[in-house]
């Protein structure tokens, strides 16, 4: 905040800056030409709107869409084994709250946001006579019960909310593909994972993993050492060179001639292998580029007070690194979020491979639209959601202030 | 608030470490336990991948113990071809090309369950089944000479005869193949229409402009665009891509047939014992139809005075134990997935919206081409 205000923020007078009228004369109907390109722009936007809504409602075909919620969001997982993904959610509804009453203390109106999504999509499911409804009501409660513990013993849950976090993933993929041939938790072969579950564990995997991977890489780079550097760098321009999709056929298609026969690795390990690989060369980058910001006083102060190189990299450097290049690493991280669907072209089935069977069932042919503009709208919520966050740590943060 | 940001991070950074390590000890784990549980048809697998090396296999050692060692038969199929292969609203797989995936685990186990079905596209598929990920390919797949030599693949009677057609639309005029000099004509990548294509412009010195997409989806989506003049690929996906058309009376298949595509099942060269199961997996489709043979009947004709019927449903002979399999293998075939027509029918008949005309597909006693040695 400046201490002197600037002329062109002195506030009009209320009566041209209070109503809505005034404001349209002001900026809609200033002049001629003004008024003549408002009623033109106008009158496309609404053309549009009306275009886009009667087709929502009238035209379109929403069963391709709603016969098929299943597929889309699990694919092929077997309905029998439903309740280990649902107690997944639960779990992350609990943790979510609980995180959210310790650290952020206040609801917000993200959290209400966050809160009402599973009552509409609760409502949308009865109006579709679906019996699951209620499952996501049992959401809601979760992540609320989660918050008022979290705000009622912060100090008690932290460390517990920390643990659960840092367990969730392993969690995740030990509950999903379950263990054993029959019986409680039984294996479910990655080829049955598919549609939303398997594009978001994509998502994250690459994410989780290609982030130190990344960070080492960037540090190699920078290195002294001869033998790191050049390495380092090789990998970086090596794969940044290459297109995602040349490393999944890549991994789908070479791999299996220089394996052993007999020996096959598990096609979805192949993809989750290649996009890391892909997504830690960009990062090194990102990050590297967050180094390179860090001022040289900042390594003299570090030498000064003793630090050995390692110290302080991690203590002086990294964090002021990372926490520039937050928004960076984010639009990667939504970038990584959305390739996942080139998998499709490789035959998982993914969101996307999912959407392809889906319509080739004769039922519902010709529903292209409906289908793709669903599936788009899904990846958007998720991309939208990841931007969101992103904005809301780097407040938190305080990147770009100093 | 550094300190604690540091600690955090500290904190994170061993945690991801530590499930990179977790999660590289899993991906390690995977294939050991998929060795452990197939260790000993393991050895057997590498011969067959290597055919030069040892061409002859004695019984039981081939891909049908592996296979049966499994539990379950690796299909590569389509997943996004109408009619042909498709994902239903339960998650199952169906289609003309998966019920022959179906009829194969009937034979093989008498359950025509057991099948994990691999998607693939059509770039993949013959890689796919040389490193021996597959153990049958069902996917549309055209034979050829040069797949069946250079590919080291082998193939299974054919399953549907089809022949590449040419769609264009009714106003445009466009009634012979010269009428198409100087038009732009859409057609997908990797497959053998964009060489059939090709060939047949360059035999009748017609120049034309090839637009290629990777997927059937954006091929006929460019087509309806208006992107190009004409579109092509077999006659059955014709059919079946304009029946989604949002107008279809608007569109006609041409009265040219570009090529002959017999599509069928493939099977990786070297093992006979495997590629004469899946050759007479088929033939048992066929002569059930020829010898009236439905799944609704099959029980009451295994007593049938026929004695090639007799000895197609195992009541007589051992026919079945010939191939490496229980006598009763057609009987399963016809009881769980139904003879030729039934197949046919059920994927791509009168009563779904393709309305396919069998045409060649017919049995031979009805003019068409489909023909099973005898069953003795």
């Amino acid at each position: 905040m400046t201490s002197l205000t600037p002329a062109k923020d002195i506030l009009p007078p209320p009566t041209e800056r209070s109503t809505v009228l005034g404001w349209m004369k002001k900026n809609l109907f200033g002049s001629i030409g003004d008024t003549i390109l408002t009623f033109v722009a106008g009158g496309l936007l609404l053309w549009l709107i009306f275009a886009i809504v009667n087709w929502i409602l009238t035209k379109a075909q929403w069963a391709a869409v709603t016969d098929n919620l299943q597929l889309y969001m699990k694919g092929q997982y077997p309905a029998s084994e439903d309740w280990r993904l649902w107690l997944l959610m639960f779990l992350l509804a609990l943790i979510v709250g609980m995180a959210w009453g310790i650290f952020l203390k206040r609801a917000e109106a993200v959290g209400w946001v966050l809160l009402i999504i599973p009552v509409v999509l609760a409502v949308w499911l009865i109006t579709l006579h679906r019996e699951s409804w209620w499952r996501f009501l049992v959401v809601d409660i979760l992540a609320m019960l989660g918050y008022f513990l979290g705000k009622r013993y912060p100090k008690k849950l932290a460390r517990p909310t920390y643990i659960l976090l840092l367990l969730y993933m392993p969690l995740v993929i030990l509950v999903v593909r379950g263990f054993g041939e029959n019986g409680f938790m039984k294996l479910v072969g990655t080829n049955l994972w598919g549609g939303l579950l398997l594009s978001l564990l994509l998502a994250v995997f690459g994410i989780v993993f290609s982030f130190p991977i990344g960070v080492l890489l960037a540090l190699g780079r920078q290195s002294k050492m001869p033998a790191l550097k050049t390495l380092s760098v090789i990998y970086i321009e090596l794969i940044r060179g290459v297109p995602l999709i040349t490393l999944l056929f890549m991994g789908q298609l070479m791999l299996p001639f220089f394996l052993p026969a007999g020996i096959t690795i598990d096609r979805v390990i192949r993809a989750v292998v290649a996009i890391i690989m892909f997504a830690a060369a960009y990062m090194a980058e990102n990050v590297r580029g967050g180094l390179q910001s860090i001022p040289k006083g900042q390594y003299e102060a570090a030498d000064v007070i003793g630090l050995s190189g390692w110290q302080k990299m991690v203590f002086i450097i990294l964090p002021q690194a990372l926490r520039a290049v937050i928004p960076v690493l984010v639009g990667q991280f939504i970038g990584l979020f959305k390739d996942t669907s080139l998998v499709a072209l490789v035959g998982l089935l993914d969101l996307l491979g999912i959407a392809r069977g889906i319509l080739a069932n004769p039922s519902y042919i010709g529903r292209q639209l409906e289908v793709f503009a669903f599936i788009a709208m899904i990846y958007w919520v998720f991309s939208y959601g990841m931007s969101y966050a992103s904005g809301r740590l780097e407040t938190t943060l305080g990147v770009g202030e100093r | 608030m550094s300190r604690k940001l540091l600690v955090l991070f500290l904190v994170l950074l061993l945690a991801v470490m530590a499930l990179a390590a977790c999660g590289g000890a899993k991906e390690t784990a995977a294939p050991t336990e998929a060795a452990a549980v197939t260790s000993a048809p393991t050895a057997t697998e590498a011969t067959a991948a290597q055919p030069t090396e040892k061409p002859a296999m004695q019984e039981g050692e081939g891909m049908l113990a592996t296979v049966k060692a499994r539990g379950k038969i690796i299909c590569g199929v389509n997943q996004a071809v109408p009619g042909f292969g498709f994902l239903q609203s339960d998650g199952s797989f169906a289609g003309f090309d998966i019920d022959f995936c179906k009829a194969l685990a009937a034979a093989v186990f008498g359950d025509a369950t057991k099948v994990e079905y691999r998607p693939l596209n059509a770039k993949q598929r013959f890689t796919a089944l040389q490193a021996g990920e597959i153990d049958v390919l069902i996917r549309n797949t055209t034979w050829t000479l040069t797949r069946d030599t250079e590919l080291g693949a082998n193939f299974a009677p054919t399953t549907f005869y089809d022949g590449q057609g040419i769609t264009v639309r009714k106003d445009s005029g466009i009634k012979t193949l010269q009428d198409l000099q100087g038009a732009s004509i859409c057609v997908s990548s990797g497959t053998t229409t964009e060489l059939n294509l090709a060939d047949q412009m360059a035999a009748n010195g017609i120049e034309y402009t090839p637009v290629v997409f990777e997927t059937a989806d954006e091929t006929t989506g460019a087509y309806l665009d208006g992107r190009c003049d004409a579109y092509t690929t077999d006659k059955s996906g014709l059919v079946a891509r304009m029946s989604m058309f949002p107008h279809p009376e608007e569109h006609m298949i041409m009265d040219v047939t570009l090529s002959k595509e017999p599509l069928g099942p493939v099977v990786r060269q070297g093992d006979d014992q495997w590629f004469d199961i899946v050759k007479w997996m088929v033939f048992a489709t066929f002569q059930a139809e020829e010898s009236g043979v439905t799944s609704q009947n099959v029980d009451d004709m295994k007593n049938a005075d026929d004695p090639n019927v007799r000895k197609l449903l195992g009541t007589e002979g051992d026919m079945g134990a010939k191939l490496g399999l229980d006598n009763d293998w057609a009987y399963n075939i016809i009881k769980q997935v139904g003879n030729y027509a039934e197949i046919y029918n059920r994927n791509l008949g009168p009563d779904t919206v393709f309305n396919l005309a069998r045409g060649m597909n017919s049995s031979y006693v009805d003019g068409g081409l489909l023909y099973s040695p005898p069953f003795r």
